[in-house]
């Protein structure tokens, strides 16, 4: 495999775009778009784990939560980064400048953090969701999403062993932990529909053997979730799937809120270093 | 595409070599490769494995080192990269770019053994030998401290992405296990 500039030099400088050369017969400004949904989703979940800084239920638990926000801020990063080299943009400029219309990412990463039992069902989903996406992104005819993908899917993997674990904590502990848990998974499933929603643009990619084909990924996502369900002696839900459209500008209400106070440095004071 | 057994994907094996090339290329690595990681001081870029290559343009004797990075948002990365274009300008070499590239992807199995002795003399226990195996990945991890394989991990996570928490039950004293990756 031939290596990729993720980015060019140290300091804080804007990251500067990769030279991979996809397939010429692809639109690069659909790469773009593809990226931004992943990177977004990423970027989005990271920020939500990090509101975690000194809240969760115990130490360890709070440095576990955070690395995972970290992992995907780094994918965010590896992703933004790529989008922004494919249109002219940095990565700053996309996290940081754009307004929740703009943003890519599905309604289920931008729920409220909620109590513990809800970031842990939505990890759980969000890794192996993830998981099976990195999966196959890794092999990827686009050199620079599958350096991505390689890296990503270790992490995530980590990701849903945690998730998976404390899933069956909560779900087989007290009565309590039980009832968080559930209403937890019950609260978020509308949500999940949407992962698994292709495109037009996301079927040229997947034909150019570049994207991965999110309807393909339901039916492996289940092979991991139910048992891990079952197993936690929680019940699935059977409920119908919200209109979702997060990947195409119609963001989730709460995007906004998130963004305001994510942003809110950055717009202030452009250019801020530390 | 093939979904793997267990959770962890299979990942290159065996160490890939440092390229070098052009003039005065292997002292170069060996400076940029003596850089320490600022987080875990006592493993050097090298032994960390995370530096790729050296390439020196023969014509103007620009400087390109390469460097992979442990996790994606590993924030140390930053630092090892400043570093190396310090610790070079120190030693005449003044025009130093750093690139990051995420292939061929960093695995543990990248530390060297050197690398994983310094480790276990500063009470961290190193990775197990192969994240390819995930026999010796599920093995027993072993107390840097008294050697007892009696041990128990505490968390997944610790004060690093790169490693866990773990405590050992026969002398009692909790140590950090760098995570096979
Ligand atoms: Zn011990």
């Amino acid at each position: 495999m031939t290596e990729q500039a993720v980015t060019q030099q140290a300091a804080n400088g804007p990251a500067t775009g990769t030279t991979s050369s996809p397939s010429s017969a692809v639109d690069r400004r659909d790469i773009a778009e593809y990226a931004l949904r992943l990177g977004d989703d990423a970027l989005v979940l990271a920020q939500r784990m990090g509101e975690w800084v000194s809240h969760a239920p115990e130490l360890e638990e709070d440095v576990a939560l955070t690395n995972i926000g970290l992992d995907l801020l780094g994918q965010a990063r590896a992703l933004l980064g790529y989008a922004g080299s494919l249109t002219g943009r940095t990565e700053d400029e996309l996290a940081y400048f754009r307004s929740d219309l703009e943003f890519r990412c599905a309604h289920l990463m931008c729920l409220p953090r909620g109590d513990f039992a809800a970031t842990i069902g939505r990890m759980l989903v969000v890794a192996a969701y993830q998981w099976e996406l990195y999966e196959r992104l890794s092999e990827s005819a686009d050199e620079t999403l599958a350096g991505i993908a390689k890296k990503a899917v270790k992490e995530v993997a980590y990701h849903l062993e945690h998730a998976r674990m404390w899933t069956l904590r909560l779900g087989d502990g007290t009565d309590e932990s039980h009832r968080r848990i559930q209403v937890a998974i019950d609260d978020l499933w509308p949500l999940v529909d949407e992962l698994f929603r292709t495109d037009d643009l996301e079927q040229r990619l997947a034909t150019a053997g570049i994207a991965v084909d999110s309807s393909a990924l339901r039916g492996p996502f289940d092979a991991v979730i139910d048992p891990i369900l079952a197993e936690a002696t929680l019940t699935r839900p059977d409920v119908p799937a919200a209109a979702g459209g997060g990947r195409h500008g119609r963001p989730s209400e709460h995007l906004g809120h998130l963004l305001a106070e994510m942003q809110v440095l950055a717009r202030q004071f452009p250019g801020a270093s530390w | 595409m093939t979904r793997p057994a267990t959770f962890r994907s299979p990942i290159a094996e065996g160490r890939p070599p440092v390229r070098l090339s052009g003039p005065d290329a292997d002292r170069i690595a060996e400076i940029a490769g003596a850089v320490p990681d600022p987080e875990l001081p006592m493993v050097s870029l090298t032994n960390l494995g995370v530096l790729r290559a050296v390439d020196v343009d023969p014509d103007s004797g620009a400087i390109t080192v390469t460097i992979t990075p442990t996790y994606t948002g590993c924030p140390a990365m930053n630092t090892m990269a400043e570093d190396v274009v310090i610790n070079l300008r120190a030693a005449g070499y003044p025009d130093v770019t750093v690139r990051k590239v995420l292939s061929d992807t960093w695995s543990s199995d990248d530390l060297t053994q050197e690398g994983r002795q310094a480790l276990r003399d500063n009470g961290i226990a190193p990775p197990a030998a192969s994240a390819t195996d995930r026999a010796a990945a599920d093995a027993p991890v072993a107390c840097p401290l008294c050697h007892s394989s009696d041990t128990e991990q505490l968390s997944r996570f610790g004060a690093t992405s790169c490693k866990s928490l773990y405590r050992c039950r026969a002398c009692r004293e909790p140590f950090e296990y760098f995570k096979v990756h």
